[in-house]
């Protein structure tokens, strides 16, 4: 069996964005992503993806360094009515796993059911890890982006990598 | 040895060595350890708990009662009461006999049966319920007697993980109900989990390999069904895995022990399955004669599988005792393996005719009508009068060393029982069967009361396929288990591990005892590691039998997880040592932990409490610290604050709703302290609130409050107030923030902002601006009652910002401070800390913090309640300033008292510290009617019970420093 891969993700932009379908979907343009993408699912394109975890609830990922002119050029959107943009950039660290048995090591500490056909590739969640919260989105059959609050990353880490090596 | 020469399911090309008790042996790969034990002739395996009666294997699994072994697996992997028929052997395996004194083979404590007589049931009731005193006497001797094994004292070096997975069906035992079930629901292309606790998949098969199925040999279509689940890509075979507890909707959890030298000692799984389908067997009974509980008594399905999965003849020269027809067999294969029958004794006057006529055609002798008892070498056969009892003039002597006791089947309903499926008496099955499911759940073969293969394998398929299940078949059948207790011998044991005897449970019901969880708990009967799979069957007859009722008049007792005992290392998984709940540490805690800093936990958080310098102990280093600030700046990571953006069109008129103060007139710009209360108007949390925009807030809360605020406020929001387009982001983890407190702390950043008049900054302002080139929010608000900043910045440059901080601030004389400093100065400027100064019964008023509340708003959370008269009384505990007089610094936690004889307390202190600034002890305290004392002196009940008189003085031991209250 393939080794299963975990890296820490280098830093990049991350917007909450909160918002009705509507007005979420006026800024779509500037953004560069479709928005809202369907309830727990991520769309993504080039270097950006939006990630709706609930109704209301959408995470915008971008590039390193995008935050101010994102926030602005959002801002700038006409007519987009009232959403809630905040930078969360430095508040979260992203993982990738990847490998045939990601799912399996993700399950040692994620109660969902990660079967391809229930969490297909583009499905995308807040659920927990043990004890910590994360943002799980899979990205493709064998790769997950997971997505945790800043302090709580060595606490992940340390988990998953125990938990890999036990895998192996 | 009593290894026969072929046969078993044992891989005789591996052999293994192990001890016991010292005594170096052999066995083979396959083998658990209580089979190798009988192969090598070991027959007494353990002591029971009160008697100290010497014990033997009773059966070969799970519920085992006797055969409880301390295994040592070296490096401080000790574990006891291991049962020895349910643990593979591997090469190098220790396992030592427990609860004996000196040895196993001679026993002090069982002498004369020592204890006999003095340990009746309800001893433990009544001797703790006795005079005072007596429990002194008898507490060591029980304590020596009682309990099982040594628990182990070095830490677990092995690794335990854990494992969510979901499935369409989860199939509970491997055996041939089970394993039709899952082949049945592989074909439908659904997702399976196969689990059984034993090593190897098969159940009830690998100890009768003379039955076919489908017209092959049992074994030959055994190995092709586990071959074919095993290649199926939708199924999972977990074997030595224990179903152990059936949760609501359908969520089971599963121990798996894994191979001795695995990386991984043992996994729990946590399955959640679409439907499950058990096909957990059942235990045979025992019978209660006198000596059933002898080495060499056994069960009669256990010798089956000791002579046909292990090829081990436990005995040369067997009797059997039945009630039930189950057991013929087992003794006629015995006999085909080259065992002496001596006789079958069998409780019923006619036993079917197919049986008598074939231990007739085998020339073995039936003694029908017929009890047994026990004679020091084997057994004494005597006919059973009409009321039980054995007619004592008429013996014939059975000279034996094994004996076989069938006393017919318990289904094992523990799991279903426990998914909260209805039980149902059934005469004919003479037990409880599974009746109405309470979940998506269904019952196959022997655990359904079904005893015939042919049916079981229908069973498994039609619950593998989804569809209805065929009738109950049963073939065998025996005498019904309440009259075969009847008139049976006081001494027979109904549990041999809690040494309870038939006569025990008479006396509990003589004693007046009914319900059968009374008698259970007094007598203790069930209560041992077997959790009552032996016992409960049987003692309840004897109840039963003693009370004149029927079995289901008497009830059951409730069955609870876990099945058969987890190891706790499988239920805490990873979650020890460092990862035992996650260690959360603020952006700048590298640079503080380079600094030599004392840290401390908040919550999960590391906080660094004081950084001492070479020399310096932890008094001194707080006073430097303190001096520092108040004489000229200090810079404190107060990353963990809880930070909440609030943003949207009705933010103003949420955060009035949710906190004391008025906001609506808060400027852009500004900030205030706020106060949040709980619906009973006492304070739950307090921070600041910093109006960033018309339509965005910047909130902090307590370190410890980040969570359940934003819980609080969403909880709120998504309830009660859905209307309001407002929403809440956790910023907490983005900011890190830098307070920067002192006189010249204005002097130390003014260089490094850029993008604002920093003069032109206010008390209790807010900037969006730039600090050493990063874009940041500065508040000028402090917690020292001192000029200052807390510079929020991006996390990931806060120790870049820290950095040019300090370097800016060198000059003047900058000095880092921990949490200890900061709570000096806090009290120093009699600021409360939430949760130290309250403790969810103050109000503002309390703490004097009354003038924050917004006395024109129409409602905000807990409004209600202060309104009560007891929130108004003026008898209340109020925040006060205590000086000690005597100049040492109180206890916090100190009852405070109005005289030192006094037995009334009139409130306690809070927060107590040698404050730098003044030269002195100060100290924060509740007291009743504490403004109006100020000016007198109360008395501190110190935890010695010294008293010290302390000075009532307002809060504010300092004056500020012209700025407006703030926290």
């Amino acid at each position: 069996m393939a080794e299963t891969i975990i890296e820490t993700l280098p830093p990049g932009t991350r917007l909450a964005l909160r918002a009705a379908p509507e007005p979420a979907a006026r800024l779509s343009g500037a953004f560069g992503v479709v928005l809202p993408p369907p309830l727990l699912t991520a769309a993504h394109g080039g270097k950006r993806a939006a990630l709706r975890l609930g109704p209301d609830d959408i995470l915008l990922l971008a590039e390193e360094g995008a935050a101010a002119s994102l926030l602005q050029a959002l801002a700038a959107v006409p007519g987009a009515g009232p959403v809630s943009l905040t930078d969360i950039s430095h508040g979260q660290i992203a993982l990738r796993i990847t490998g045939p048995q990601a799912g399996e090591l993700l399950n040692e500490g994620c109660p969902l059911d990660l079967d391809p056909a229930t969490f297909p590739p583009g499905a995308c969640t807040r659920t927990l890890f043990g004890k910590a919260g994360i943002v799980l989105w899979r990205t493709g059959a064998a790769v997950f982006h997971v997505e945790v609050a800043r302090s709580f990353a060595p606490y992940l880490r340390a988990l998953l990598d125990e938990a890999a090596a036990d895998l192996a | 040895m009593s290894r026969l020469p072929t046969g078993g399911r044992i891989d005789r090309s591996r052999p293994l060595q192990f001890s016991f008790d010292g005594r170096q042996l052999e066995g083979f790969a396959g083998d658990t350890l209580a089979s190798a034990l009988l192969a090598n002739g070991v027959t007494v395996v353990g002591r029971g708990t009160k008697y100290h009666r010497p014990r033997g294997i009773l059966t070969a699994g799970p519920e085992e009662p006797n055969a409880l072994v301390e295994i040592d697996r070296g490096g401080g992997r000790r574990e006891p009461n291991t049962r020895a028929t349910m643990q593979p052997l591997f090469d190098g395996l220790v396992a030592r006999s427990q609860n004996r004194f000196p040895s196993l083979r001679f026993d002090a404590a069982a002498l004369a049966g020592l204890a006999a007589p003095l340990l009746p049931a309800g001893f433990y009731y009544k001797t703790f319920l006795s005079p005072r005193g007596w429990h002194h006497l008898w507490e060591p001797v029980l304590r020596r007697l009682a309990g099982l094994g040594r628990a182990p004292d070095a830490p677990d070096p092995d690794r335990y993980a854990n494992r969510y997975a979901h499935c369409d069906v989860l199939v509970v035992g491997a055996g041939p109900a089970g394993l039709a079930a899952a082949l049945a629901a592989a074909e439908t292309g659904e997702r399976v989990i196969l689990c059984d606790e034993q090593a190897e998949p098969g159940g009830w098969l690998l100890s009768d390999p003379q039955e076919s199925i489908d017209g092959q040999p049992a074994w030959t279509w055994l190995d092709d069904a586990v071959a074919t689940l095993r290649a199926h890509p939708r199924v999972r075979v977990l074997t030595s895995t224990t179903a152990f507890h059936y949760g609501l909707q359908n969520f089971l959890a599963l121990a798996e022990i894994l191979p001795e030298g695995s990386r991984l000692r043992e996994r729990l799984w946590q399955i959640r399955a679409k439907r499950v389908v058990l096909a957990t067997g059942a235990i045979e009974r025992k019978l209660l004669f006198h000596g059933n509980d002898r080495p060499g008594a056994m069960f009669a399905s256990a010798a089956r599988t000791w002579l046909n999965r292990y090829a081990v003849l436990p005995g040369r020269r067997a009797v059997l005792a039945a009630s039930h027809d189950s057991g013929w067999q087992s003794v006629f294969q015995l006999q085909d393996a080259g065992a002496e029958i001596a006789a079958i004794v069998d409780w019923r006057a006619a036993p079917p005719p197919p049986l008598l006529e074939e231990a007739a055609r085998r020339g073995i002798e039936v003694l029908a009508g017929h009890g047994v008892t026990a004679l020091p070498d084997g057994m004494l056969a005597m006919p059973r009068a009409a009321d039980g009892t054995l007619i004592r003039n008429r013996t014939r002597t059975l000279f034996c060393d094994l004996v076989l006791m069938a006393g017919g089947w318990t289904p094992t309903v523990h799991l279903f029982s426990q998914s909260r499926g209805r039980l149902r008496w059934d005469d004919a099955a003479d037990a409880f069967l599974p009746g109405e499911p309470a979940q998506n759940v269904v019952c196959i073969g022997a655990c359904r009361g079904t005893d015939d293969l042919a049916a079981c394998i229908a069973e498994g398929q039609a619950a593998g396929a989804g569809t209805s299940l065929p009738p109950r078949v049963q073939r065998a059948g025996g005498l019904a288990v309440r009259a075969a207790v009847t008139g049976a011998d006081g001494r027979s044991f109904v549990d041999p591990q809690n040494d309870v005897t038939a006569d025990d449970i008479r006396l509990a019901v003589r004693e007046g005892f009914r319900s059968i969880e009374h008698v259970k708990r007094y007598t203790t009967t069930g209560m041992a590691t077997d959790q009552g799979k032996i016992a409960n069957m049987v003692g309840l007859a004897v109840v039963a039998d003693t009370l004149e009722r029927a079995i289901p008049e008497v009830g059951i007792t409730t069955f609870r997880g876990p099945y058969t005992p987890v190891s706790f290392g499988t239920l805490a998984g990873r979650h020890r040592g460092v990862l035992f709940e996650p260690i959360r540490t603020p952006p700048l805690h590298d640079w503080a932990a380079a600094q030599g800093a004392v840290f401390e936990p908040v919550g999960l958080w590391q906080r660094a409490r004081y950084f001492p310098r070479p020399g310096e102990d932890m008094q001194a280093a707080v006073a430097r610290e303190c001096r520092a600030v108040r004489g000229a700046a200090g810079i404190f990571d107060a990353s963990t604050l809880g930070k909440i953006e609030v943003v949207g069109p009705d933010a103003t008129t949420f955060l009035e709703r949710i906190y004391v103060n008025a906001l609506a007139n808060l400027a852009p710009g500004r900030c205030r302290y706020a106060l949040l209360l709980r619906e009973d108007g006492c304070i739950a949390d307090d921070g600041i609130i910093g109006r960033l925009a018309a339509d965005r807030f910047h909130v902090t809360t307590t370190t410890g409050g980040a969570a359940s605020v934003l819980h609080m406020m969403e909880d709120y929001l998504q309830t009660e107030w859905p209307d309001l387009r407002v929403w809440l982001t956790s910023t907490t983890e983005h900011w890190g923030v830098i307070a920067v407190q002192g006189p010249r702390s204005g002097e130390v950043i003014a260089p490094l902002v850029e993008g604002i008049d920093l003069a032109a900054l206010p008390p209790m302002g807010v900037a969006c601006c730039t600090v050493a080139g990063i874009g940041a929010r500065l508040f000028s608000v402090g917690f020292t009652g001192e000029r200052g900043f807390e510079i929020n910045v991006p996390a990931g440059h806060a120790p870049a910002v820290w950095q040019a901080v300090l370097q800016a601030g060198a000059p003047h004389g900058i000095t880092p401070y921990g949490t200890e400093a900061m709570h000096v100065l806090r009290a120093e400027r009699g600021y409360i800390i939430v949760g130290q100064e309250t403790d969810g019964t103050v109000t503002p008023d309390d703490v004097g913090l009354g003038r924050l509340i917004g006395k024109k708003k129409a409602d905000f959370i807990g409004k209600r309640s202060l309104d009560r008269p007891d929130m108004r009384t003026t008898g209340r505990r109020q925040l006060v300033g205590l000086l000690p007089i005597d100049a040492t610094v109180p206890e916090e936690g100190a009852q405070l008292v109005i005289a030192p004889g006094s037995a009334t307390p009139l409130g306690h202190i809070t927060s107590a510290y040698a404050s730098p600034t003044l030269g002195r002890p100060i100290a924060l305290g509740l007291l009743q009617s504490g403004r109006v004392r100020i000016g007198t002196s109360v008395f501190a009940l110190g935890s010695t019970g010294t008293a010290a008189p302390v000075k009532v003085v307002s809060p504010m031991f300092t004056q500020p420093a012209g700025e407006g209250e703030n926290g």
